[in-house]
């Protein structure tokens, strides 16, 4: 391992983003509708929820772990947010706080197995996948929340600019993004994040407590899915039991067609949101088109095995 | 002395209670899932029914749709436990299997709400008359108007989607597939249809693309009321909700109230707990006479609208509300 106080530009991170303007590209010459503001602004607002969980996501697969329970902890945050708005009348912000608590605490409950237990990530986050989603099932007899206040959509409404609606939950996003953006590119827990990824041992060795960071990670992680749950009830205007059941895996999608490794220590944030993107543009697009929305679930398997196959010949290049 | 009387008459009591629970009928109910209302609905009509015919009930679910390995053991778990008769919301078509072989030992399968071949009999709603039912409906609100259809399906390859989407296309006066049928009619009415999985988040997504495909849509069938929910609030959020006519399938209290409140027009409702009760009695029956049930039994649906049009009979949502599933 060669240790540069230079950080070259990953070609690789590129690699998304190409993939990106090609679908958009294509769909543009498919549907006229497609290249507007208003669609496009629609496409983010389909993927907030799914991007901000990959957020989380990333985090936890730059220090080469990976969380299969972050849906179903996002759906577990929802319905203690709204129920404890709706059911026990609590002040909103006060139920939005109680329901980012209990999702912090899972990333926590996952931190701490992984270092203090020595779990394997996969089979921690399984466990707690499941432990999530029974206790979600349980605490809401499997009932949708509704007749939320409105505080709880406010995240869901939108203001214009020029012509185009943007939704407050699609600004949220971005600045979500840049913040990790920035704190991982150019401050010291960041850079120490990514040192852990790559090499755990040498990490150690510099001084940094590994543990910590992880037990920090997973626990920033489970506050992203909370930040994801406030989104879902924005966007459904609903606590909604079933949320999330697909989303555990999508957000792993967007991150490895974002380009970051598996093998941790690798990756680029940004990465993750156009990988998120790519995956409702496809499924928007081939609407537009009338074409069924199994092939957009074809088409997604397809990227991801690409997207892996270029991380691992990206790797063996670089040894 | 004292001691072995006491010995003796508990002995004699284990004796006749286990003798009693051998002659007592044992039937069991699978389901889907364990928490959907509409499941847990129908084993409350299963345990009243049991209770009521003195019968032994076992119970198992899967841990979500389409989760057919848990529905495949419980079938060989439950003719191992001595089921005469089982009762099973199919989960899909991987089953079928596991159904023939407890059947070859004696057991009576019943399919209760989802049909899959090989079962003794079908307990079910009939789901191309719950969209006829709405179809008809919908094209009776609408009116002359040029119709401009958003058509909000399951996923793909499920009977009952198939069953509702063609039966909702047949009663609005379209070319549709007949009820056995699994593929997906479309005509140039039907400008847009999207995947939900039955769920609220995915029924908005999709119903906000297709308003991107065509915003001059003006009526939305769809496959349940989690998913009119959701497509109410694509419309809603696109200034729409108004002129919209959506319509819907299942009955489930929730989505009799969004019809009282205006946001579905109507919806067919079904009802899970006659289906059940219907199926234990019918165990009970086998275990007396060794008579078996067979063919298809139409467990009913009523069409709930907020408003009656004229020429199509349907009832009010206060009905609906009296007979629903899930929290009133």
């Amino acid at each position: 391992m060669s240790t540069t106080n230079k950080r070259p530009i990953p070609w690789g991170a590129l690699g998304p983003w190409i993939a990106l303007a090609i679908t958009c590209l294509f769909f543009t010459t498919q549907s006229d509708r497609f290249l507007s503001g208003e669609n496009l602004s629609l496409v983010l607002q389909q993927v907030m929820v799914v991007g901000v969980l990959a957020i989380g996501q990333t985090l936890i697969i730059l220090t080469a772990g990976i969380d299969l329970s972050c849906g179903m902890v996002m759906a577990l945050g929802g319905v203690v947010m709204t129920k404890f708005a709706v059911d026990y009348g609590l002040n909103p912000y006060a139920a939005i706080a109680c329901g980012l608590g209990v999702t912090t605490g899972f990333g926590l409950l996952n931190g701490m197995l992984v270092t203090r237990v020595k779990l394997p990530p996969f089979i921690v986050t399984l466990g707690t996948l499941n432990i999530a989603f029974a206790i979600t099932q349980i605490y809401s007899e499997a009932q949708t929340v509704t007749n939320l206040p409105d505080a709880m959509t406010t995240l869901g409404n939108t203001f214009n600019i020029g012509s185009t609606e943007v939704s407050l939950g699609t600004v949220t996003m971005l600045v979500l993004y840049a913040l990790a953006w920035f704190i991982l590119r150019e401050t010291a827990p960041g850079r120490h994040l990514y040192a852990v990824g790559n090499n755990p041992e040498a990490a150690r060795l510099t001084g940094i407590s590994v543990d910590r960071v992880l037990v920090i990670v997973y626990s920033l992680a489970g506050l992203f899915y909370g930040i994801a749950a406030m989104l879902s009830v924005a966007r459904t205007g609903v606590g909604d039991p079933n949320a999330g059941q697909t989303e555990n895996l999508d957000a792993i999608t967007a991150v490895v067609l974002g380009g970051t490794s598996l093998f941790g220590g690798r990756g680029v944030i940004l990465g993750s949101l156009v990988g998120a993107v790519i995956v409702g543009v496809f499924r928007n697009g081939l609407t537009l088109m009338g074409v069924a929305s199994v092939y957009q679930t074809l088409i997604t398997g397809i990227l991801v095995i690409l997207a892996v196959a270029a991380d691992q010949m990206s790797r063996k290049g670089a040894r | 002395m004292k001691l072995s009387t006491q010995l003796i008459l508990s002995t004699l009591t284990l004796a006749t209670s286990a003798a009693f629970a051998a002659d007592q009928p044992v039937i069991g109910l699978i389901t889907k899932t364990e928490t959907n209302p509409f499941f847990v609905k129908m084993k409350e009509g299963a345990q009243a029914e049991a209770k009521k015919a003195g019968a032994k009930l076992m119970t198992a679910t899967g841990k979500k749709d389409g989760d057919t390995a848990s529905q495949i053991t419980a079938l060989e778990n439950m003719a191992a436990a001595g089921a005469k008769t089982i009762l099973i919301t199919s989960t899909g078509d991987a089953i079928i299997p596991t159904v023939k072989k407890v059947q070859a030992k004696g057991v009576q399968v019943i399919a209760l709400d989802s049909p899959f071949e090989g079962a003794d009999a079908l307990f079910a709603t009939d789901n191309y008359k719950a969209g006829v039912l709405i179809g008809q409906y919908a094209k009776a609100a609408l009116g002359d108007k040029p119709a401009k259809i958003a058509m909000l399906d399951l996923f793909p390859g499920h009977p009952v989607g198939a069953q509702r989407h063609n039966g909702f296309m047949s009663g609005f006066g379209l070319k549709a597939n007949d009820a056995k049928s699994n593929e997906l009619s479309s005509t140039a009415e039907t400008v847009c249809a999207g995947d939900t999985d039955g769920n609220q988040a995915k029924g908005q997504t999709a119903m906000e693309n297709c308003l991107q495909k065509n915003p001059d849509i003006n009526v939305v069938y769809t496959i349940n009321e989690p998913a009119a929910a959701g497509a109410y609030n694509a419309l809603k959020k696109a200034g729409k909700e108004k002129g919209v006519i959506i319509v819907s399938v299942d009955g489930g209290c929730q989505g009799v109230k969004d019809t009282a409140a205006g946001k579905i027009a109507a919806t067919s409702q079904q009802y899970p707990l006659k289906m059940a009760s219907m199926g234990v009695a019918a165990g009970v029956e086998y275990a007396k006479t060794g008579k078996k049930v067979s063919g298809y039994v139409d467990t009913g649906v009523t069409l709930i609208a907020g408003k009656a049009v004229a020429g199509v009979d349907s009832k009010d949502t206060k009905l609906g509300l009296d007979l629903c599933w899930g929290n009133k």
